[in-house]
């Protein structure tokens, strides 16, 4: 079973990555393989004359990473009450086109973190819209980490037992939602 | 299946014209009624029982960015639950006016619906065959089948009923001895 870890924080010391390195450590542990894609920075704004059959080469990178897992884990910020753009336009490229996009029925689940006190709970409401509208298989399950900057340890692990009883709790639904999904593949083939 | 009256459908095997048939919704959106088709099902009629099926993959609207929608995990979930499909347990008749007891299944989860409906009596058609016709309608609430997408409205109502009505305009030819 491979996920792949997408962070929307481009920033260096993001609590957003911190935690998804967090999550991946609890995916490892279930058995799973986790692998963080790291190329947001560098796709590219979204523009239909660039998205032929010759798209740019990172979002090429981006829909391969995607098609290749088998559940995609989303941790977000939110700015705005909404999610990051770089991670909206990254989305935006998966997702065309539409009918055959790598996310459709993809498993996938998200959680966030903010430095303010809700934890990017609007965010992770929108992006699990946007997931939905897209076509992929959104796992239940919110995990809001908020005022993040007292949540984490000198070693960028969540420092409450709680919160990370949470996401692996949101880790193992996800788990159990792709291996149902391969499941029911294998008997449509 | 023993408290379907079997003398209410003609007996025998009678099994869909597709060609000549139709399967489709209608729902509430916004200001209008939204209708959509399934280009691929199946009916049949044995020994007075009534069955039938839609593949979802198979759904027909005006765009094909919202039949993609349609088929995913947001309303019928395609890959997990391919088929809808419905099957009688009760039936009576009042003249031309059917009414059905029957279980619709739709996204994995089975339903118990009444059915309305008309029938017309067996023809002779004009393949050298017989046929009677079908006309049913049932209401389902979607929630119940865990299809409840939904958009607000700006006024923060929901912009899609939760109210669906499923069509079926079935004409069902006779299957003759040997053919199957």
């Amino acid at each position: 079973m491979l996920v792949l870890g997408v962070s929307g924080s481009l920033r260096r010391d993001s609590y957003n990555a911190a935690l998804l390195r967090h999550a991946g450590d609890l995916f490892e542990g279930e058995g799973a393989q986790f692998e963080i894609y790291d190329g947001l920075r560098e796709i590219p704004p979204y523009d239909e004359d660039y998205d032929t059959e010759d798209a740019p080469e990172a979002v090429s990178r981006l829909r391969e990473a995607v098609r290749d897992a088998d559940a995609v884990f989303f941790v977000t910020p939110e700015y705005n009450s909404s999610i990051p753009g770089a991670l909206k336009n990254a989305l935006d490229w998966i997702s065309r086109p539409f009918a055959s996009n790598p996310l459709r029925y993809k498993p996938v689940a998200v959680i966030g973190a903010s430095s303010g006190m809700f934890g990017a709970v609007w965010a992770q409401a929108e992006l699990r819209k946007i997931l939905g509208a897209i076509g992929a298989r959104v796992t239940e399950g919110e995990v809001a980490v908020g005022n993040a900057g007292e949540r984490f340890d000198q070693n960028d692990r969540l420092n409450e037992p709680n919160l990370e009883q949470e996401v692996h709790e949101v880790v193992a639904r996800l788990l159990s939602d792709a291996e149902a999904a391969k499941t029911s593949q294998r008997e449509a083939a | 299946m023993s408290s379907v009256d079997t003398q209410v459908l003609p007996s025998g095997t009678w099994q869909v014209d597709e060609i000549h048939s139709s399967v489709g919704f209608a729902v509430d959106y916004m200001a209008g009624t939204f209708h959509g088709t399934f280009g691929d099902f199946d009916a049949a009629v044995t020994d007075g029982v009534l069955k039938g099926s839609a593949k979802v993959a198979s759904v027909q609207v005006k765009d094909e960015n919202l039949a993609a929608h349609l088929q995913s995990p947001d309303f019928f979930d395609a890959q997990a639950h391919p088929e809808l499909s419905f099957t009688c347990t009760a039936i009576s008749r009042d003249g031309d006016r059917l009414t059905i007891d029957g279980e619709i299944t739709i996204k994995g989860h089975t339903e118990v619906a009444k059915i309305t409906g008309e029938i017309s009596d067996p023809i002779a058609d004009s393949y050298g065959g017989e046929r009677f016709g079908l006309t049913l309608q049932t209401v389902v609430e979607r929630d119940k089948f865990g299809v409840s997408w939904n958009n607000p409205l700006p006024s923060g109502e929901p912009a899609l009923s939760n109210e669906v009505t499923i069509t079926a305009e079935l004409q069902l030819a006779k299957v003759g001895e040997g053919e199957c």
